[in-house]
């Protein structure tokens, strides 16, 4: 109980950390959510379900959780993989495969989605051939999900990397000396690990993927009930004045945002156990 | 090492989720419709809005045949480019002739399309105007007042909205008009962007820095966007016509290469054609767009105009045909215009060299 | 060492291997080079004089600036929401805790649009400033600092919060035996520990700041040599149907991303090497 001591006795620092922490979440995070929460609800709420039950939200909203899954299920492929490979073995170039993964974080939304129009559009190399094949990227779903991909590209194996590393090789190594198949070992002794670590960057990686724009923007072609996503069609209605309109389908994600962090702090109490064991 | 084949396995894995998605992403519409899509600029939404049922109607009963048209909005340029990079646009819509010209350099239209309908493949034409506060209280008559020092300007960045460089070329004419010489020109402009306070990067985000954050004394705006504005926010704004604007042309056309794949040449060319048709050409006075046929113009025009306009005439006849509207072709055309003004080291640039 | 790897008896390094190099590939490296090959169709001179236009000089001294502001203020922000969180109990912590990820979920538009709404002039926030500072936020580079500020902020925060979470209590309890005030504590225990991962997410919110479009285009005004960012000269490239001089610029601001994280990744060797030759 020594810790409660010293950690706890601070009485007028707490009070300073605490009001500042709340005053910049206000200014920052509460005033804008309750900006668009007005204006969403500003002509009512009959308006408002007008707005958010219209066909065109319903299916961006559809291609939105579409693309959501996607990245999901892309990013947890890859995070386990590599963080499983830069993490259980030693080989050169491992800096490079690292520094490359957390690349797209840096890399500008805008950028994300012109490299792909130039890889796939009508000016690359490629575009005959995929145009033969019948395969159309760019301007369609596919290079909506890939662009969504690109942007949460290294939220997952950034949670899973620390674990793994924190966790060592030994028991893998332990367990491969028993004769234990590489599934075996993972299913056995690497993922009871990272469980709650692969399920936070899901979340994470859940809650970017549906508000990405930026991207997603530059490669959709913004085709109305085909390839507009929510945080797309939320422009176009902000576009054409229907300012409760854009607001209401904000406010479709900002409660989407909302579930995700509720079940974050769930997973976080549930599994608080296990994500001591960083240490 | 089987490790070699399990990594053959692994690629096949991750081969066959993207094929998979990309098969999701190609899935044809099974049920006998014909589909076009219209790629056009942010403006247009209401009036495509309400000319897609008419002409999905007016196709029907013409040919029995169901069509459905898919609608894309987007900055005008930047449409024009994904159109030229594959996004696949049966027709176009587009604000000016020039970013027509980029789809169709990129070989997906046939030459000749500005001919192909009716004055020069322009169903509807516009005009820049103001738009000020209710009661006008800058007093804001004409294009030099937006160089007086007290007059914060709002208008979008020519740079990367298609309506902004009209706005710009419109005033570029007035201060040619008053006899200056080209330096003078120059300066006045260089005066009036001096002014600007927000230099959006669309034309309706300059809108909205206006009407709902407040900004600025005055909008340089599309005539049917001030429009808009005055039906959104009655009593609260006023339009003040200047003694010369500029005919904005948005032109039209069928993107040839596009349609031609699809099958669908003779519904595009119906759907652009039937612009032109009584129906549509009201549909398009009624929201703001000056129309192409003659006789709905003069139906539409206010026989005594003032200078400004508080609210929408009830009879519905908004035109004010006394404004002198200069032609692109006296800036040469286009690309003449783009390449004085607005390429990179051009006029528009010189403007804010320190 | 010469060997591409060590000998390892975990199995699976074969297919961790190929498919962290495949989807790697595929997402990030393939479309990147792209960028490149597009960029390569000018010469040296033209590439050079696309990217050193003086208004594109001017946009990416904005943008350094504005991120770089942004992320030292989300620096300071952060450690103390990390602080707050990990070492106090207060009502309302797991709403605070809870609201991090907020920008990561909502739209970069939505967040652009109710941030200029707030603080222009006549706005909840920026009125109150205007009067009683006289300072205007949105439509200056102010307002590009606060939008970035809004999208850094999880980066630092979520970087920081596990480090601190595991900080042994055992050294604090010595110092503080040792009689070392609660200052000279955090100083020397703590921050040193800190230092890595606050420069990690400084590095993150710096990059990403550097590129962020969706939300800055708002809130920024976009005056040339004032507040036009690097991100919108690219679209304006593309606008005038400029490909080679777009990536040209992509590909300056790609190099300025990889730069901050090369420099993090280096002072994260170098630290992670300082700390293991201790132990």
């Amino acid at each position: 109980m020594k810790e409660v001591v010293i950690r706890k006795n601070s009485g007028p620092l707490k009070a300073f950390c605490i009001a500042s922490s709340a005053l910049f979440l206000i200014l920052f995070m509460a005033t804008p959510l309750a900006y668009i929460l007005y204006v969403a609800l500003r002509q009512g709420v009959k308006a408002y379900w007008t707005s958010i039950s219209d066909p065109y939200a319903v299916k961006a909203a559809v291609l939105t959780l579409e693309t959501t899954i996607w990245a999901i299920v892309v990013n947890s492929i890859f995070g386990i993989v590599s963080a499983w490979c830069v993490t259980k073995y030693a080989f050169h170039g491992k800096k490079l495969i690292s520094a490359l993964i957390d690349l797209p974080v840096a890399v500008s939304p805008i950028i994300a989605g012109l490299v792909f129009i130039l890889t796939f559009g009508r000016q690359s190399w490629l575009y005959p051939y995929l145009e033969k094949a019948g395969i159309q990227i760019v301007f369609a779903t596919p290079g909506v999900v890939l662009a969504t991909i690109f942007v949460t590209f290294p939220f997952i194996s950034r949670e899973l990397i620390p674990v793994l590393s924190a966790q060592g090789t030994d028991e893998e190594e332990a367990a491969a000396l028993m004769g234990a198949k590489t599934w075996t070992i993972f299913r056995n002794v690497t993922l009871p690990h990272i469980k709650w670590a692969l399920l936070y960057g899901v979340i994470l990686c859940a809650a970017r993927a549906m508000g990405e724009f930026g991207a997603v923007s530059v490669l959709s072609g913004h085709l109305r009930g085909k390839t507009n996503t929510l945080p797309l069609y939320v422009e176009l209605l902000y576009q054409g004045y229907d300012f409760t309109g854009a607001f209401a389908a904000s406010s479709i994600l900002v409660i989407c945002a909302v579930l995700i962090l509720i079940l974050r702090v769930w997973l976080e109490k549930k599994g608080g156990k296990d994500l001591d064991l960083r240490k | 090492m089987n490790g070699f084949w399990k990594n053959w396995k692994a690629l096949g894995l991750v081969g066959s989720i993207f094929v998979s998605g990309l098969l999701g992403g190609c899935a044809k519409q099974g049920d006998g419709s014909i589909e076009i899509v219209n790629v056009s600029y942010d403006p247009t939404r209401e009036l495509y809005e309400a000319y897609n049922p008419l002409f999905e109607k007016f196709y029907k009963e013409k040919t029995g045949q169901d069509v459905v048209v898919t609608q894309s909005h987007g900055g005008s340029g930047k449409q024009a480019l994904e159109v030229a990079n594959g996004l696949p646009a049966d027709v176009v819509t587009l604000a000016l002739e020039g970013d027509v010209d980029v789809v169709a350099k990129a070989g997906l239209i046939d030459p000749g399309y500005v001919d192909e309908f009716e004055g020069k493949s322009s169903p509807y034409t516009s005009a820049i105007v103001f738009l000020v506060r209710a009661g006008n209280p800058k007093k804001i008559r004409d294009w030099n007042d937006l160089t007086r020092q007290d007059v914060a300007v709002v208008t979008p960045n020519p740079k990367t909205s298609g309506g902004a460089m009209w706005n710009y070329l419109a005033a570029w004419r007035y201060f040619e008009k008053q006899g200056a010489s080209e330096e003078e020109v120059k300066a006045s402009i260089k005066t009036l962007y001096k002014n600007v306070v927000a230099l959006d990067s669309g034309a309706r985000g300059a809108t909205t820095s206006f009407v709902e954050n407040g900004q600025g004394d005055v909008l340089i705006a599309w005539e049917n966007e001030a429009f808009l504005s005055l039906r959104e926010y009655p009593g609260k704004y006023e339009i003040v016509i200047p003694s010369v604007s500029i005919l904005c042309q948005p032109t039209v056309a069928v993107v040839d290469a596009v349609a031609r794949k699809h099958g669908t040449e003779e519904v595009a060319k119906e759907y652009l054609q039937n612009l032109y048709s009584p129906e549509a050409q009201r549909l398009i006075v009624e929201n703001f767009y000056r129309p192409a046929d003659p006789e709905t113009y003069a139906l539409f025009v206010n026989e005594n105009p003032g200078d400004a306009i508080t609210v929408i005439p009830e009879d519905g006849k908004w035109i004010n045909d006394k404004v002198e509207r200069v032609d692109i072709e006296h800036f040469g055309g286009w690309e003449a215009a783009r390449k004085k003004h607005f390429v990179d080291g051009g006029v528009f640039d010189s403007i804010y060299e320190r | 060492m010469k060997r591409f790897r060590n000998r390892s008896v975990i199995p699976g390094f074969g297919l961790s291997f190929g498919l962290t190099i495949s989807i790697l590939s595929l997402i990030v490296v393939i479309p990147l080079c792209s960028l490149v090959l597009f960029s390569a169709q000018l010469t040296v001179k033209e590439f050079w004089d696309a990217v050193t236009a003086p208004r594109i000089l001017a946009s990416y001294a904005v943008s350094l600036k504005t991120a770089f502001i942004a992320a030292a203020i989300n620096a300071v922000m952060g450690l103390i929401l990390a602080w707050t969180i990990v070492r106090y109990d207060f009502p309302g912590k797991r709403l605070i805790d809870g609201a991090i990820e907020l920008p990561f979920a909502l739209p970069t538009a939505v967040a652009g649009i109710s941030l200029t709404y707030m603080t222009t002039n006549k706005g909840l926030v920026g009125s109150f400033f205007h009067r009683y500072f006289d300072v205007d936020i949105a439509y200056t580079s102010l307002g590009i600092v606060v939008a970035l500020i809004f999208i850094g902020i999880p980066f630092v925060v979520r970087t920081v919060q596990p480090v601190l979470e595991k900080i042994d209590i055992q050294y604090e309890e010595a110092a503080f035996l040792l009689g070392a005030n609660r200052w000279k504590i955090f100083t020397t225990v703590i921050l040193p520990e800190l230092i890595p991962a606050l420069l990690s997410g400084f590095s993150l919110a710096f990059a990403r700041g550097l590129g962020e479009y969706g939300s800055v285009v708002f809130i920024s005004g976009n005056i040339p040599y004032k507040t036009e960012i690097a991100p919108l000269m690219i679209m304006a490239q593309l606008q005038e149907y400029d490909y080679a001089s777009a990536t040209s610029i992509a590909l300056v601001m790609l190099f300025f991303a990889f730069v901050i994280l090369s420099v993090n990744a280096y002072v994260q060797a170098r630290t992670a090497r300082r700390v293991n030759a201790n132990a």
